[in-house]
């Protein structure tokens, strides 16, 4: 799948798209092929605080349990409650099922974070297999 | 095939078969539930032992009486310590008048080969480690039969859950058979022989004969999901060296009136002490999901134990999971929680197997 390039990419496989200082963040592609049959994705309260790279919240598969990584620092202003009833969307449409909305605290955050190209070469450089 | 691989205990296996062919553990569930899958089971270990005592050497290891077995007939059994907890449990089958086969955990192979091996020495009886001489394929689903009939010329009909018989599989001769598995479901293992090219070619032969029933490879994920519906215990999680008989509540594979075998006069006391702890069935009453290892909390938040097994249900499509609680807390419909991510979340005891296949 090519990853959009409107967008930049976390390490820990999420991915953020900012206009101004609001920005929607998700899990990649890989990151919902990796954990296969996604039934259980939990988010933070609106107004909740995070700081980039710290935990926001979590994902669950059938099989595992996984942790979502803050890409930027900033306020929750909205969850997608569609995700809690219809948690499998993010593996159909994962660049598309947006989980959050936030604020963002500093938008300058992003230019820390990998390209749609380099975040490609990194997940084949990472996976391998 | 693309499949996700994953290492257990030494074997490279895949998790689950991908998305793009219609695989994923929900769908390979499913397939089991509703029509049909194959699993490579390669990993199991097999072990026979065969002699004029077989008999008496099968009775003294396991705690299920294999003298009811007639030629061609399974059981589930366990094989114990002295102490009355679990080296493993296994499938004895009686292949012939003294010949017996030990179907057991890829985990545990060699510690249950050797230990089979050390406690028999005293029958005139042969064991032999034939682990590495099959590649055992289960064929699982109520549309089992009808896949594997296409490849056979065994009258499949004729075998009853938990009976073997011999036929010619995809050309080869004289292969075993055994309505068995480990999915809760109706199903069917083979045992063929172990070199990559056969086993490459009988894998293919069965998707192919499948295609028309929707038949689909399974991966660990699947299997463990399907087990876990049924109740069936895993080794190092529902049973291990640390948990007996009674506690695992398998009393029904254990035959007490049998005068003699290895862990039986430990069970004894313990039954008479009574278990401090016992298997029960969870389901989430609450949005959550319990996982292995994750603790169990009373009503007012106090840890009372643990679960051994816990995912999400696909065919059942509820959050379950199988857990050690002391006996107060058993009965079905008690209110306890499952402490997830440090916070205490709602789940009750309910009627386990959690899921029993329809009776035709």
């Amino acid at each position: 799948m090519a990853y959009p390039t409107d967008r930049k990419y976390t390490k820990e496989h999420e991915w953020i798209q900012a206009s101004g200082t609001s920005a929607s963040i998700g899990i990649t592609d890989h990151a919902q092929e990796s954990l296969g049959d996604i039934v259980f994705v939990e988010l933070p309260k609106i107004g909740a605080e995070l700081a980039a790279g710290k935990t926001f919240g979590t994902v669950e598969s059938v099989k595992a349990v996984s942790d979502l990584y803050a890409p930027a620092s900033g306020t929750v202003t909205e969850t997608n409650g569609e995700l809690a009833t219809s948690p499998e969307k993010v593996n159909k449409d994962p660049h598309g099922s947006w989980m959050m909305k936030i604020t963002l605290k500093n938008p300058g955050e992003l230019d820390g974070l990998l390209s749609a190209a380099d975040y490609e070469k990194f997940v084949a450089e990472e996976g391998g297999h | 095939m693309g499949a996700k691989m994953v290492d257990f205990n030494g074997w490279d296996m895949p998790v689950e078969y991908p998305a793009s062919i219609g695989c994923g553990i929900i769908n390979e569930h499913m397939a089991v539930r509703t029509g049909v899958g194959i699993f490579d089971v390669s990993h199991m270990g097999d072990i026979r032992l065969a002699g004029p005592q077989a008999l008496a050497a099968v009775q003294h290891i396991s705690m299920n009486d294999a003298s009811r077995l007639a030629v061609g007939q399974a059981q589930y059994s366990a094989l114990l310590y002295p102490q009355g907890t679990f080296v493993d449990d296994v499938i004895v089958h009686r292949l012939g008048e003294d010949e017996y086969l030990l179907v057991i955990n890829a985990g545990t192979r060699e510690k249950d080969f050797n230990w089979v091996r050390d406690n028999t020495r005293q029958f005139d009886c042969a064991v032999e480690n034939l682990s590495d001489d099959f590649t055992q394929i289960a064929i699982q689903g109520p549309k089992g039969v009808d896949v594997l009939q296409k490849l056979t010329d065994a009258d499949l009909s004729a075998v009853k859950f938990y009976w073997v018989t011999r036929g010619s599989v995809c050309g080869l001769k004289n292969i075993l058979i055994a309505r068995t598995g480990y999915t809760a479901e109706d199903g069917f293992e083979i045992y063929i022989p172990a070199d990559e090219a056969t086993s490459a070619r009988v894998w293919n032969e069965i998707l192919n004969a499948g295609k028309e029933f929707g038949l689909v490879p399974c991966g660990l994920g699947a299997r463990n999901t399907l087990r876990l519906e049924g109740k069936l215990p895993l080794y190092g999680h529902e049973i291990s060296d640390t948990i007996n008989v009674w506690e695992a509540g398998l009393d029904r594979f254990c035959k007490m009136e049998k005068p003699e075998f290895v862990g039986r006069a430990a069970l004894e006391k313990a039954k008479a002490a009574g278990v401090t702890r016992t298997l029960v069935g969870l389901e989430m009453t609450e949005r959550g999901i319990a996982r292995d290892g994750y603790k169990v909390l009373d009503g007012g938040g106090r840890e009372i134990g643990y679960v051994t097994s816990g995912s999400p249900a696909p065919f059942l499509k509820k959050n379950i999971a199988l857990a050690y609680v002391p006996p107060e807390f058993g009965a079905v419909g008690t209110a306890v929680k499952v402490e997830i991510r440090g916070q205490g979340v709602g789940a009750q005891v309910v009627p386990t197997p959690f899921y029993k296949r329809p009776k035709k």
